[in-house]
């Protein structure tokens, strides 16, 4: 078994990658806007947007106005998505006739959807009309993964350009996100998941007899378009409660698969659209190493962990102690444990397990792929700027240890970049563990697992994954609040930090190529990713000690 | 040699008690990680102390030691930083001694006064501008230009060359520094730099780390451990809440201690002494940097403008051969030659006359100048020198000009010593034609030759991927040949000052780090110009002024030097760095267990080091968290020894070392202090 479920990974893993190299070659294509195949429809498409929404494409923004700009278009965003939800009652395309959602999760909602983020609080089919499905949370779906991709493109070109303080136009970046990347993507993946069985329409709830005699109701909807770029896009909010786990959102194993690979795909298309906006492919390939690396190296130790069983249920009687409580069964454990791997590791969060029933080194893994900022491929744009920080700081040691002052793709790395880049890495890191100390002083739930669940929320919060380890209600004022200020705080201080990198970084000459370090070897990737691992380590090691750790020897020693 | 220097108890001592006095918190906040570190020991003294009149007298014994440790570490540091100041004062202050007893004679009538009078100032009192007569055996008062006079200088103070040097006004050699002696000669001397300025001054505040100017690598660094310390602060605080959320109270004491163990105490207490043992460094090599910047840009130079003359080439184009015109006999060229250039004192004119008198076989007492003669001097119209002897008119110069003289004599010019221009100039040498009114007689082979050894530091200036561009007045045939036999990756000919400037500023655009060697006042602007601006100490003022280095010595190749402790300072630091930071995984390893293995037994397997007690193993780690840093003072004031290999080789190394050493080192080293504490039952 563990040998088709090796060749299997290894098949996966080898798809993606195919198909993330040319995507990342057309990503990069529509960046700096060279032709592509889509471009006699879309482009006059693209020129009518500007034109109604009055765009200057020409305009060069240097970072603050493209900061602002992105804010504020951040900002609508979520206040639109806020009043939606408040208005809904009065709004058509409502046939459950579903009332003003509560003050409180509205505010998390709009936040969570706004950030990328997807955690949902809230039971769906009971909370949301088909109108805020679509315009409100979908929509955001769209534009948030836009927003992402537009901040990493300004990013990127920053490395490309020189002695300049533009980093590029926010609504070009953005509209051409969407439209090129997202869009299309979008279309073509919902058309197949809706010829796979997945539902997509505005009926009123079906009233089912079971033969038990007692009546279920069975939640209808345009809920495969949605799941399209809930993945591509990996914000990961599910149409339905149940996510990836319905069956009308994920109704056969090839959907589960076509998910899977949706939910990576961009993300790992990024290092590649690097590497060709910056005229140098295997710098895209390092990244992308490092990120593979470390990919298959949390799914190998989940995996082992699922394996190993549980003793409690070998005590009980059962083969092999397998857990297989959470897990889907049409699926099997190796589709749940991979979806859990890559759904915390991209920023995505949908789930076709629940977490809350993995093993407990398996949540650990969940957990640190989102705590060491979701750059294991991570949310789409967000997840590369975090590598690129990443890479920053790796370089900065190199730098030293190299004995010259440290540079990054020939960019200078001074007192100014290491700022932001210690923000960027640690401030998160400080502000989730200072609020899962309040959260834990003020709710008490004193077990491993207690602590488990918490440490979880809000790194799922601070990385804008929105997977929950939760099996308790967490539809409260609490936590919509306090997860609401960390899913705000990971995602713009992310934002706004790399692109005042950019404009720094924009503004400064290229090092001459001769004895700069190679960033496109092996030994960068490896202390790229020693950087990523001990960064996570030094942080989280006692809080997951107190968590999974001693869960997992409880568990082991009884 | 350096080490056992180092532990010489003429610095030790004063270090000592500098590393109290530090203790100020005042001045101790500028180093972040070291002022945690001794907050969290004010405290757990101050536990310590509470639990002594709670007569908790297990806890009181285990927080005295924690609290002592904790000064240590505090103590350690500030020995280290105490120590490199001590070494690099010690050095500046016998200068300053010297310069203290010195009185000056200033000129205080007008300069049109025949007699200069003077009056006797202590050499503090100086002003710039002033204007002081120095005269045999006595000490220069400071910074200074020579404007009148010439002198043998012993600057054997400053830089410890036995063997003294001229100096004299005007050219580039008018330099004077303050505390150097005059052995014989009298001179005129404009000081330049206010009490206080000199460069001694300027040192020396560059080795006192409180007025210490910190370079952007450095600040850059101090962010990230800065980062760091806060980021550990806020996991040790949580820590505590979580653990109280598992009904484990971590008593304070323990819990300071794991956050000094966790912050990067060991970089952070030696990160002011590497900066100024690095500046120590280039002391002992006899160079000044007036910046911090300036060497850590040293670390990153990647383009060397050299000058020809001085720093590639001996200096002066010495005459090696005669090469004669159809029908002229050697011997009639030489003395032609010798006619020439008898009046010439330049040094080419001079080594013209050795040649010839060695070709005509005569001695020094017999040469003469004719009866009659008349010098021509050289002049930029004619570019030709020479002497007329009644009609004979003799001329030396550069072809074009010779020909043109011959031209209006309706002479030809013959096509063979055309040839042999070409070929002279093609080899690098210079050629001179000899003529007078009547013939061409040849040419007079000038060559460079080059300095010993010059070959070899270009070529480990290349392995260490910087490209050195040399500078020449020469014509480009010349320069380019040259420019091979050095081995030099390019070359400005003809160069003039502007073009000197105009080309830094095209490297610096195009992102290189330039460094520049200069000493004439024509060098100065480049000098401002450059990132790495190296003045020699005998140059003039203007150059020095321009330059935020200054070579003592005087040697134009001391540059490898120079970049190689730029280099030092930087892997020192990222090695240290590194270091600290693999260290911290040990760390946990041994406090993580022991604050919770009382609630959860469970936690021993984690206990990867079998410690004895929970107490010991904190204790463990605090100790070697403190006695790391004094035996890494040694190599924190050395360096990181810098070899010229590639970039992925230093790294691979450094990381092998610093890198996978941190990790495991304090595995052992702290499993050695446990059983050690067991030994000696320490804690009861």
């Amino acid at each position: 078994m563990l040998q088709t479920w090796l060749f299997q990974i290894a098949m996966f893993l080898f798809i993606l990658t195919v198909i993330a190299i040319p995507l990342g070659e057309y990503m990069a294509k529509v960046f700096v806007g060279e032709r592509t195949f889509l471009s006699p429809i879309l482009v006059p498409f693209e020129n009518f947007l500007y034109k109604v929404f009055g765009v200057d494409i020409h305009v060069d923004m240097d970072w603050k106005t493209f900061t602002v700009s992105l804010l504020l278009f951040n900002l609508v965003g979520l206040i639109a998505l806020f009043l939606l939800q408040e208005a809904q009652g009065f709004l058509p395309l409502n046939p459950e006739k579903l009332k003003a959602v509560r003050w409180d999760t509205a505010i998390n909602v709009a936040i969570s959807f706004v950030t990328n983020t997807d955690w949902q609080p809230y039971k769906s089919e009971t909370t949301m009309s088909y109108l805020t499905q679509m315009f409100g949370l979908g929509l955001q779906n769209f534009l948030s993964a836009a927003t992402g991709m537009a901040a990493a493109v300004a990013l990127i070109n920053a490395f490309i350009r020189k002695s300049t303080v533009g980093i590029g136009n926010f609504w070009v970046y953005l509209t051409r996100s969407l439209i090129y990347i997202l869009l299309p993507l979008a279309i073509a993946v919902a058309l197949v998941l809706v010829s796979q069985g997945c539902i997509d329409n505005f009926h009123p709830y079906v009233h089912a007899q079971t033969l038990e005699g007692k009546e279920q109701i069975i939640a209808q909807g345009p809920a495969a378009s949605q799941i399209a770029i809930k993945h591509l896009g990996t914000s990961g909010g599910g149409f339905f409660t149940a996510n990836s786990a319905h069956p009308y959102e994920n109704p056969t194993p090839f959907t589960d698969y076509l998910e899977l690979l949706s939910l990576l795909i961009i993300a790992a298309a990024f290092p590649f659209a690097f590497g060709a906006l910056v005229n140098n492919r295997s710098q895209g390939w390092a990244i992308f190493a490092a990120m593979m690396f470390l990919f298959v190296m949390g799914l190998s130790f989940a995996l082992w962990s699922e394996l190993h069983g549980n003793p409690l249920l070998t005590k009980l009687g059962i083969h092999h102690g397998l857990n297989m409580e959470g897990k889907e069964e049409r699926f099997g454990m190796l589709a749940s444990v991979i979806f859990a791997s890559a759904g915390t590791a991209t920023s995505t969060g949908a789930m076709n397990v629940s977490l809350g029933s993995l093993m407990p080194l398996t949540g650990l893994i969940a957990f640190f792929n989102m705590a060491i900022g979701g750059v294991i491929f991570g949310g789409v744009g967000c997840g590369f700027i975090g590598m690129l920080f990443y890479g920053m700081l790796a370089m900065f040691l190199i730098g030293l240890m190299i004995g010259r002052t440290p540079e990054i793709y020939g960019k200078k790395l001074e007192p100014y970049e290491m700022i932001i880049t210690v923000v960027v890495l640690f401030l998160p890191c400080i502000v989730q563990l200072i609020f899962s100390a309040i959260a834990v002083t003020v709710l008490g739930n004193s077990s491993p697992r207690g602590l488990s669940e918490i440490i979880y929320t809000y790194a799922s919060s601070m990385s804008n994954n929105g997977s929950t380890l939760m099996v308790s209600e967490s539809n409260t004022i609490f936590y919509n609040l306090t997860t609401g200020f960390v899913m705000l705080f990971g995602r713009f201080v992310t934002i706004v930090c790399a692109l005042a990198i950019a404009g720094s970084v924009a503004q400064k000459k290229f090092n001459p190529p001769t004895a700069r370090f190679p960033t496109a070897s092996p030994l960068f990737v490896f202390v790229l990713i020693s950087v990523v691992l001990v960064n996570g380590a030094l942080t989280f090691f006692p809080v997951l000690v107190l968590g999974p750790i001693l869960e997992h020897l409880y568990i082991y020693s009884t | 040699m350096r080490t056992s220097m180092l532990w010489n108890t003429k610095f030790i001592f004063p270090a000592i008690r500098q590393a109290f006095i530090k203790l100020n918190p005042l001045k101790l906040w500028h180093n972040v990680v070291m002022f945690v570190v001794e907050i969290g020991a004010v405290i757990t003294t101050i536990i310590a102390a509470l639990s002594f009149f709670a007569k908790d007298q297990p806890f009181f014994i285990f927080g005295l030691q924690i609290s002592l440790w904790l000064w240590f570490t505090v103590l350690f540091a500030n020995f280290a930083e105490s120590l490199a100041e001590g070494k690099g004062k010690a050095q500046a202050e016998s200068l300053k001694q010297n310069r203290s007893e010195i009185y000056a004679q200033k000129i205080i009538s007008d300069a049109d006064d025949k007699d200069d009078k003077v009056e006797l100032v202590p050499a503090l009192m100086l002003k710039k501008g002033d204007v002081v007569i120095i005269s045999d055996g006595m000490m220069i008062p400071s910074d200074g230009e020579i404007i009148e006079g010439i002198a043998l200088v012993d600057e054997s103070a400053i830089t410890g060359e036995s063997a003294p040097v001229v100096r004299e006004s005007g050219g580039d050699k008018t330099g004077v520094t303050g505390g150097t002696k005059v052995l014989s000669g009298k001179i005129k001397v404009e000081i330049k730099a206010n009490a206080g300025e000199t460069f001694l001054d300027q040192m020396i505040s560059m080795i006192e780390s409180s007025k210490r100017q910190k370079t952007p690598n450095e600040i850059a660094l101090e962010v990230f451990l800065f980062g760091l310390t806060v980021l550990f602060a806020v996991v040790t605080v949580t820590l505590a809440v979580f653990g109280a959320f598992m009904h484990v109270e971590i008593p304070i004491t323990i819990l300071v201690a794991l956050l000094v163990c966790l912050i990067p105490t060991t970089i952070g207490g030696l990160l002011p002494a590497i900066g100024i043992a690095g500046m120590d460094r280039l002391l002992a090599h006899n160079v000044i940097a007036l910046t911090g910047r300036a060497v850590e840009a040293a670390g990153d130079v990647n383009v060397v403008l050299l000058d020809k003359t001085g720093t590639i080439t001996l200096g002066n184009r010495l005459a090696t051969a005669f090469i004669v015109a159809p029908g002229v006999t050697e011997e009639e060229l030489a003395r032609f030659a010798m006619l020439s250039s008898l009046a010439d004192d330049t040094p080419e004119g001079r080594s013209i006359v050795v040649l010839a008198k060695e070709k005509l076989q005569i001695r020094g007492r017999d040469i003469r100048s004719p009866v009659g003669a008349k010098f021509i001097e050289f002049r930029a119209e004619t570019r030709m020198s020479g002497i007329d002897i009644n009609e004979v008119q003799i001329r030396k110069g550069a072809a074009d000009a010779i020909e043109n003289f011959v031209k209006q004599r309706k002479i030809k010019f013959p096509e063979e010593v055309k040839k042999d221009v070409e070929k002279v100039a093609r080899e690098g040498g210079t050629p001179l034609v000899v003529a007078d009114q009547d013939m061409v007689y040849g040419v007079v082979y000038l060559k460079d030759v080059l300095k010993e050894g010059i070959r070899d530091r270009l070529l480990q200036l290349k392995n260490m991927g910087i490209a050195s561009v040399m500078i020449t007045g020469d014509n480009p045939l010349t320069a380019a040949t040259i420019a091979v036999e050095a081995g030099v990756s390019d070359f400005i000919a003809k160069a003039t000052p502007a073009m000197k400037m105009e080309r830094i500023k095209k490297y610096q655009q195009d992102g290189y780090m330039v460094a520049m060697i200069g000493d004439g006042t024509n060098d100065a602007p480049a000098l401002a110009q450059a990132d790495l601006a190296v003045a020699m100490n005998a140059g003039t003022q203007a150059a020095r002024e321009a330059a935020n280095m200054v070579d003592l010595d005087s040697t134009p190749t001391k540059l490898l030097d120079i970049v190689e402790i730029g280099k030092q300072i930087l892997i020192t630091r990222g090695a240290l760095t590194t270091f600290s930071i693999a260290n911290d995984v040990a760390k946990y390893f041994a406090i993580i267990p022991a604050l919770f293995i009382s609630k959860c037994p469970i936690l021993n397997v984690l206990n990867v080091m079998h410690l004895a007690s929970p107490h010991s193993a904190i204790m463990s780690a605090v100790i070697f968290n403190a006695i790391v840093i004094p035996l890494l003072i040694p190599l924190a004031l050395s360096g990181v020894k810098y070899r010229q290999a590639s970039v992925t080789f230093l790294l691979r190394k450094n990381l092998l070392v610093y890198g996978l050493g941190g990790l495991l080192l304090p595995f052992i080293g702290i499993k050695l202090i446990d059983m050690g504490i067991v030994w000696l039952r320490i804690i009861g």
